[in-house]
């Protein structure tokens, strides 16, 4: 990663919510803010030029649902290495999720995570737990951890799964004008399931999860969202009934908003038997089907689903390559976000750039209450410099996390973040 | 002659038995015609040939099983492999060695086969990307068993030897049954139609699209069935939440098979992979009768893995 604070960028096309990229700019970068936007700039006497033909630029991507593991599990991940994946993956900010050793349940564990993440490009959100040790039983100091600088609460891993607690924890929430994101799941009528309760599951043997509960649990909340006047942010959104549950619930008013990983737009759970049993198939919620593959990409394209996540879990080797039903759930995903957005959404014709890009970079901000970063002069670099069509084959030395759980190994990618300004600094992703 | 030329058409490349889902018809048929002959060696006086004589053999099993242990055990000796047994009673993550590990330990001795028992579905697969040797599925999970399947068509075809069109009714709880999925894709394979019967809660969702009837009225079924296999219900706790059937009274009484079903349809023959539980899944005077072809099933058992064993191992033909 290089520090470079003055930087040209030439011939870059802008995209935001205010700019469509008709033509080519250049982009002049000083002191970590932008200084200058416009045609034919000449380089000043510090500035490093980076030539950007045929790319775009837009305000800097976040992804508001990873699991960088530290503090307790460095072993999968580091918020270092963490943020060097979201780096390569055109990520500029990320939330992390609390389900940490010891978990993100008070300020002082809040604190130490910025700390952490101040020397690195990649601004790191860290999410508190709803309650307290993540345990499901009485609320966490919300107000504390939001004062230390937490910007949503959740006790990810596991549910809310207590109705009071879920009633209670949006009512205080709601006092602070803060989300609660939980993860939705019924753990009985999800059984000890390792896939989606399906006719694949069937013919694998494997104890299924189905769809129900997640959607019981999904209803649950939004009726509870809506008694309460609470904010709730629906984690992982994956069956086609979860999108329908949550299009209702909109179009009635209710603050519910909800995320989708990108793998669930694009995997079904035939993944499985596809490759026999591969553990880096295996993540929660399970890989669904195509009917809802095809629902989380209508609701991207409608606007039920407000953000593209990740749900970046990382995990060692020794902890994957194990039987199927120990395996532990989640693969990494900050690398392959982009593509996978490019392929399944912008050139199969569902969503134009903009209409992408309103899910990495305005949405994720306006739920979690933080500014979007402007492509203005005078505005702090916050950029994402990309192209939709460079083709390249995702192999282990593209994977920047300190784990290799991705099922996307080998697979051929199309499109891919060239760089990410932020904080003063200029990362160039290398293939 | 047409046979002989069919014969020289086919020939059986697989390296393992991971699953029936695997196996073709052609597969199937091939496998069981040799069990024929290992069928023959052990009706004889010295019931041993010494095909395997120089394999060595690993049985490596994860969970608790008596008769497929011995019936492989029995299948090896009688083929002069050199065998070793590993049961570990708790899983590996719980021994603290991954799978993994231990695997490539035992093979590190020099390994020609392993046949593996595991309640994770799937391993037999893991176990391929792992060593370099032939892997056996003696069960993985709920997932496949495949030669119990192989063992139970062999006993099948001692009945009805073309089971294109034959009836099979498999009764009891089809979610938690490997034997019933390696049965289904035999059967199907083979033309049989196929009916799973039960209540619905032993139904996993979308069973249909395996290609079988699905019924909860056991009287129908008997009546419709050429043959009925009943599966062992598990008297132990299903999974880790609620029971999936109120009492083993009512299983038995709306899902055993009893002496008046014998009376009220003459045509259908009994069967059950063991081991049963007398009174349950069937009367016990069932279990003895003249149409229960069960310890048939077990005699078979030994012969269908000798033919396995043998031809996994390199052979061809005997």
């Amino acid at each position: 990663m290089s520090h470079t604070p003055d930087l040209l960028i030439k011939n870059v096309k802008l995209i935001s919510q205010k700019h469509k990229g008709n033509s080519e700019n250049d982009v002049r970068i000083r002191k970590g803010k932008i200084a200058e936007i416009g045609k034919n700039l000449e380089a000043g006497g510090s500035e490093k030029v980076h030539d950007a033909k045929g790319s775009w630029l837009s305000p800097g991507w976040m992804d508001m649902h990873v699991h960088f593991r530290e503090p307790g599990y460095e072993h999968k991940e580091t918020i270092e290495t963490g943020c060097r994946a979201a780096a390569f993956g055109g990520f500029t900010e990320v939330a992390c999720m609390p389900n940490t050793n010891p978990p993100i349940h008070t300020r002082d564990v809040v604190e130490y995570i910025k700390n952490k993440s101040k020397p690195l490009p990649v601004e790191v959100h860290p999410i508190g737990c709803v309650s307290k040790e993540r345990a499901g039983k009485s609320i966490a100091e919300m107000a504390d951890m939001k004062d230390g600088g937490a910007v949503a609460f959740s006790d990810d891993g596991d549910p809310v799964y207590d109705s009071e607690l879920m009633r209670v924890a949006l009512e205080y929430s709601s006092m602070l004008n803060m989300p609660i994101i939980n993860h939705e799941e019924d753990l009985k009528l999800s059984r000890p399931g390792h896939m989606h309760e399906g006719k694949v599951s069937t013919r694998l043997g494997l104890e299924g999860t189905p769809g129900i509960a997640e959607e019981v649990m999904i209803a649950r909340d939004i009726l509870l969202a809506e008694f309460t006047g609470g904010h709730i942010h629906v984690a992982h959104i994956s069956t086609a009934k979860a999108v329908e549950l949550v299009r209702r619930a909109k179009a009635d008013g209710i603050k519910v908003t909800t995320e989708v990983c990108t793998h669930h737009f694009d995997l079904t759970d035939e993944e499985i038997d596809r490759r026999h049993f591969d553990t880096n198939c295996k993540m929660h919620p399970p890989l669904r089907t195509q009917e809802d593959v095809d629902a989380m990409i209508e609701g991207l394209a409608d606007g039920t689903i407000d953000v593209i996540c990740t749900d970046h879990a990382p995990h060692a080797i020794e902890e994957k390559e194990v039987e199927f039903i120990y395996a532990p759930n989640g693969i990494i995903g900050l690398e392959t976000a982009w593509s996978i957005s490019v392929r399944r959404l912008l050139k199969s014709g569902k969503m134009d750039l903009q209409a992408i890009l309103k899910k990495l970079v305005d949405n994720p901000r306006t739920i979690l209450n933080l500014d979007v970063p402007e492509l203005k002069e005078g505005a702090a670099a916050n950029l994402t410099l990309f192209n939709t069509d460079e083709k390249w084959v995702f192999g282990e030395s593209h994977v920047k996390s300190k784990s290799k759980n991705s099922p996307y190994l080998g697979a051929e990618m199309i499109g891919r973040a060239e760089a990410i300004y932020n904080k003063g600094q200029f990362v160039v992703n290398e293939l | 002659m047409k046979q002989r030329k069919k014969e020289q058409a086919y020939e059986f490349t697989h390296r393992h038995l991971l699953g029936l889902a695997d196996y073709s018809k052609e597969d199937i048929l091939y496998v069981l015609e040799q069990a024929t002959y290992f069928r023959e060696i052990l009706d004889r006086p010295v019931p041993k040939v010494p095909t395997l004589r120089d394999k060595t053999i690993v049985n490596l099993f994860y969970e608790n099983s008596t008769r497929t242990r011995l019936s492989f055990e029995l299948a090896q000796k009688r083929m002069g492999a050199d065998v070793v047994n590993f049961s570990a009673g708790s899983s590996s993550v719980k021994k603290g060695e991954t799978l993994k590990d231990t695997i490539r330990n035992i093979s590190s001795m020099k390994i020609d086969m392993v046949v593996v028992r595991h309640e994770s579905p799937g391993v037999p697969y893991f176990l391929t990307r792992v060593v370099d040797a032939a892997i056996i599925n003696a069960g993985d999970g709920a997932h496949e068993h495949p030669t119990q399947a192989l063992l139970d068509i062999f006993t099948m075809r001692q009945v009805h030897p073309e089971l294109e069109g034959k009836n099979i009714a498999i009764i009891g709880d089809i979610s938690h049954s490997r034997v019933v999925r390696s049965n289904i894709m035999g059967l199907k394979k083979l033309g049989a139609n196929v009916t799973v019967c039960g209540p619905r809660t032993f139904m996993p969702v979308s069973i249909k699209e395996l290609g079988v009837e699905v019924s909860d009225n056991l009287d129908e079924t008997l009546s419709w069935c050429d043959i009925a296999m009943a599966l062992r219900i598990q008297l132990e706790r299903q999974g880790g939440g609620v029971e999936l059937f109120p009492s083993i009274r009512e299983y038995h009484e709306k899902f055993g098979i009893k002496m008046h079903h014998l009376e009220a349809y003459p045509d259908f023959t009994v069967m059950h992979p063991g081991p049963i539980n007398r009174g349950v899944e069937m009367e016990s005077e069932v279990a003895d009768s003249e149409r229960s072809i069960i310890l048939n099933q077990v005699t078979n058992g030994v012969a269908v893995r000798m033919a396995v064993l043998y031809l996994l191992s390199g052979g061809t033909r005997i």
